[in-house]
């Protein structure tokens, strides 16, 4: 995308802020819709109603809750280092959205179009981390500063399986670049990533249930990296009130917000893209049926976005379903399970590439 | 299952020298009466006690007897001098299923009964709120502390009291509204 | 160099989600794992046996209704049932009979309360709500009774302040019949979750002696194995009349005594009051519920402890009568009170959040606690 827009306009500013806000715009609706859809959907799986009052269904109660929001006084507790306290919900936003440069909305659209993608995006979501060892460190208050390394510790250790899964689908597949993954995966679902790939043959067959273990790991590590229920234990209001947002109000909360909501989405997408053909449509494009060329990439967003709100879906219903682990089962889940496994799956479907 | 009588003969074979004696006046439940500063002693028997066995203390209750000389002050409030506190257990053996009571009191002025805590660990609070309560001082406590009222709440006022009066002002607020 | 390193001293609450009200404890750690905990009472302390001196023997009730707000028909039950004793009042038989419906369907509301808090306590939203929903259908019941749905005042010294509705009967058997099998649906939703197993078995072991020891009572001493219930062990009103099992933790994930059992022993136990009720409905006789009303409540000078199950264990009402219309002092002894006491023991080398599972199971109301 940004090439082209050079290519039209032959600026090169305008072509990168144009190509830099498009995510935004599709971020913050989702956000809005997201949060309403975790209302209904924890709503309706515990057997009441939700917000009803604003708007038809509470369609609009997102958006009354943004404005409230807006208008909230700003409070900073005295004891708090401002300055960092200050850019902390900034950071963590940014980690966040640094990380949809590099996702494949469609075939037309990508922020970036750079080779090492997926390495890409685990380097910058690291940044998240030091935002919120920031927020917790600065907000002096023990609940933050508990937060906050909890934080930090989950969503390292959690980074090593997530990377040993990756780590095994780049082997498989050859390629570093989200794009040419979800190329790869082209046209019917069972082209996908997680039904073998698009080659036919013996391997493909071998191949799926090995998959299908790295799929889980990598969804699991991947909810542990955004702070999910069960493994939300940075936030586990039981015990540490808000984690390391709890001295944040107004605006800079609402950043932590979006950054989660973002972050939920950028996982899901993930995955999505690893295994579940990114942005390809499972059944074929209508566009190319009625041949209307322009409709195509259009298709793509939308399969891309319904895939990635399936999995934000799963990611509420788990959340409205299940128990929170404790700090120290989680790095048992995450050091003596996950971490075995995905090495042993590694090696695995290393050697079934080499054949 | 033992009746207060019983008891009452067991424990005066087993402590001669403390002075026993049956509050019988009562609707239900008969008191044994004894000494405050030999309670835990006679509580430690009653627990191990063979065919006693009070393994739980149910509840421990401080009340003032309000049975002293009542002087009437300029400003129309009665002050209580002399008389008595007391400190009734109510004791249970979950293995023998029996229950007693016991009573034990001790001067308004300067309250002092030995501590069952070590004996029954719920004693613990249950003293502590005694003392919070009505200023009986349980000797040998580890840790008497008010348990209800602010731990900063004026020094000899105790609420429970018969003639308590509301302090004027409690950390500069004030107190009666 | 040895680094120099310091305990940590956490203040939760007295505001804080899981504190189940206005408790503060001073939690000293070592990194994540307590050293100590002291619990600091008092916030909600309303002077409960003050007001108690200066009232008349009924007036008493609606302040015994504030103490452990979630189970205030059990509260009243125990006080009218000590001062009756004084007075030597004996109830009617249907008073008898409404007022063991009335408690033990109270006892499943306050134990829906203890689960459902406990399953928010260790991040699982949904069991809450499907508890409360089922408890509003409790609460339904009281009101179309008494016309209250939290602080009743409904058992009075020697009645009842209202005969049940006529539809009484047959919503309660219609509510039976509903909740049964919801019970089923929360141990499959919750208590047999591998996640939730892994938090609370073997945390916060009790055992029997040091229960019996520190004074603890009701499903918390049940669940550390002993069959200890007052309605048995020490009958009050009716309950001699009536076919129960009294569950006790048999450590079936865990040790006995661990907060798994505190949480499943009150769950059997929800099971075994719906059994009381349906007994108790079926054997429901006619008659006039306020014959024995007395002119007068001025008992005889003397004191009585009298005790009752209350949901959270042994409720005590210690009362001294001057032969006045004033109770001379009345001393309740909280069940809450005296098992929150044990936290400290219960607590030392858990984690934090081990703190928060083993207060949640204790099942602890700071209305009573502070009275």
């Amino acid at each position: 995308m940004y090439e082209s827009l050079v290519e039209i306009t032959g600026l090169e500013i305008f072509a990168a802020f144009v190509s830099a806000a498009m995510p935004v715009a599709f971020l913050v609706p989702f956000v809005i819709i997201a949060v309403y859809l975790e209302r209904k959907v924890s709503a309706h799986m515990q057997d009441r109603l939700g917000p009803m009052r604003v708007g038809y269904h509470g369609l609009l109660q997102t958006i009354a809750d943004f404005f409230k929001l807006i208008q909230k006084e700003d409070i900073v507790a005295e004891g708090i280092d401002k300055k960092f306290f200050n850019f902390a919900p900034f950071l963590v936003f940014a980690g966040s959205y640094a990380v949809y440069a590099a996702l494949p909305f469609s075939s037309k659209y990508i922020g970036s179009e750079t080779d090492l993608g997926i390495f890409y995006i685990i380097a910058i979501s690291g940044l998240v981390v030091a935002g919120i060892l920031m927020a917790g460190w600065t907000s002096n208050n023990k609940y933050s500063l508990y937060g906050a390394m909890r934080s930090a510790a989950q969503i390292i250790s959690y980074e090593i399986p997530t990377a040993l899964v990756i780590l095994s689908i780049i082997m498989w597949t050859g390629t570093m670049s989200l794009a040419t993954m979800s190329e790869m995966q082209t046209a019917y679902f069972w082209n996908w990533n997680i039904l073998g790939g698009p080659e036919w043959g013996i391997t493909k067959f071998v191949l799926i249930p090995f998959l299908l273990v790295a799929f889980i790991i990598l969804y699991v590590s991947t909810l542990a990296e955004v702070n999910r229920t069960p493994f939300d234990m940075p936030e586990a209001e039981s015990e540490l009130v808000a984690g390391y947002h709890t001295e944040y109000s107004g605006m800079k909360f609402a950043m932590f917000f979006l950054a989660e909501y973002g972050n939920m989405f950028a996982v899901s997408a993930i995955v999505s893209v690893i295994f579940f053909g990114g942005y390809q449509s499972p059944f074929g494009y209508l566009g190319n049926t009625l041949g209307i060329e322009w409709l195509v990439p259009f298709e793509q967003v939308f399969w891309f976005a319904a895939k990635g709100i399936f999995f934000v879906f799963v990611q509420m219903w788990l959340r409205w379903t299940l128990p929170r682990v404790r700090v120290d089962q989680l790095m048992t889940i995450c050091w003596k399970y996950l971490i075995p496994y995905s090495f042993v799956n590694l090696l695995v479907i290393g050697i079934i590439t080499l054949l | 299952m033992k009746t207060a009588k019983e008891i009452l003969e067991i424990l005066q074979k087993k402590f001669p020298e403390i002075e026993f004696s049956l509050v019988e006046d009562e609707p239900s439940d008969q008191i044994i009466f004894t000494d405050a500063l030999k309670i835990h002693e006679i509580c430690e028997f009653l627990r191990d006690g063979e065919g006693l066995k009070f393994d739980t203390l149910m509840n421990l209750s401080g009340v003032d007897d309000a049975n002293g000389e009542k002087q009437t002050n300029d400003d129309g409030s009665e002050t209580i001098v002399g008389g008595t506190l007391s400190v009734y257990y109510n004791l249970d053996s979950i293995e023998l299923n029996h229950k007693t009571t016991l009573q034990v009191s001790t001067s308004r002025e300067s309250p002092k009964v030995e501590s069952v805590n070590l004996i029954w660990r719920a004693a613990d609070w249950h003293e502590r709120e005694a003392y919070d309560m009505l200023g009986i001082k349980f000797l040998n406590h580890p840790d008497l502390r008010r348990i209800l009222m602010p731990y900063d709440w004026e020094e000899g006022s105790y609420p429970l009291r018969k003639d308590y009066k509301d302090p004027e002002f409690y950390q500069g607020m004030k107190v009666p509204y | 160099m040895a680094l120099k390193t310091e305990e940590l001293v956490l203040n939760m609450g007295p505001q804080h989600p899981s504190t189940h009200g206005v408790l503060r404890l001073e939690v000293q750690l070592e990194g994540e794992l307590v050293t100590k905990v002291t619990p600091h009472l008092g916030y909600l302390h309303r002077c409960f046996e003050k007001h108690a001196e200066a009232m008349t023997y009924p007036q008493v009730i609606p302040y015994t209704d504030r103490m452990d707000y979630l189970a205030s028909m059990y509260n009243n039950f125990g006080y009218v049932i000590g001062v009756e004793k004084m007075l030597g009042i004996q109830v009617p038989e249907r008073v008898e009979y409404i007022r063991i419906i009335m408690g033990e369907l109270q006892r499943i509301a306050s134990h829906m309360v203890a689960l459902g808090t406990y399953g928010l306590d260790i991040g699982a939203f949904t069991p809450f709500l499907y508890l409360f929903r089922d408890r509003e259908k409790i609460l339904t019941l009281f009101e179309i009774t008494c016309g209250a749905r939290l602080l009743y005042n409904y058992m009075w010294v020697g009645g009842l302040s209202h005969d049940l509705h006529p539809d009484f009967e047959r919503l309660t058997r219609e509510f039976i019949s509903y909740f049964r099998p919801n019970i089923d649906e929360l141990n499959n939703l919750l208590t047999y979750n591998k996640i939730f197993v892994e938090r609370t078995a073997n945390i916060g072991v009790l055992p029997k002696e040091t229960a019996i020891n520190y004074g603890i009572t009701g499903p918390n001493l049940r669940a550390s194995g002993l069959k200890y219930d007052l309605r048995r062990n020490d009958p009050y009103s009716i309950y001699d009349r009536f076919d129960f099992e009294i569950p006790v933790g048999e450590g079936l994930v865990g040790t006995v005594g661990d907060c798994w059992d505190r949480f499943y022993v009150r769950v059997l136990e929800m099971e075994q009051s719906l059994k009381i009720v349906e007994q108790a409905l079926n054997q429901l006789p006619e008659g006039d519920i306020n014959e024995a009303l007395p002119k007068r409540v001025k008992p005889p000078k003397g004191s009585i402890y009298q005790r009752v199950e209350n949901p959270k264990g042994e409720l005590g009402y210690f009362i001294i009568s001057d032969g006045t219309v004033n109770p001379f002092r009345v001393k309740v002894r909280a069940p809450s009170f005296v098992n929150l006491a044990i936290l400290n023991e219960l607590s030392k080398g858990h984690l934090v959040a081990d703190i928060i599972a083993i207060l949640g199971s204790l099942d602890i109301v700071l209305g009573e606690i502070d009275r």
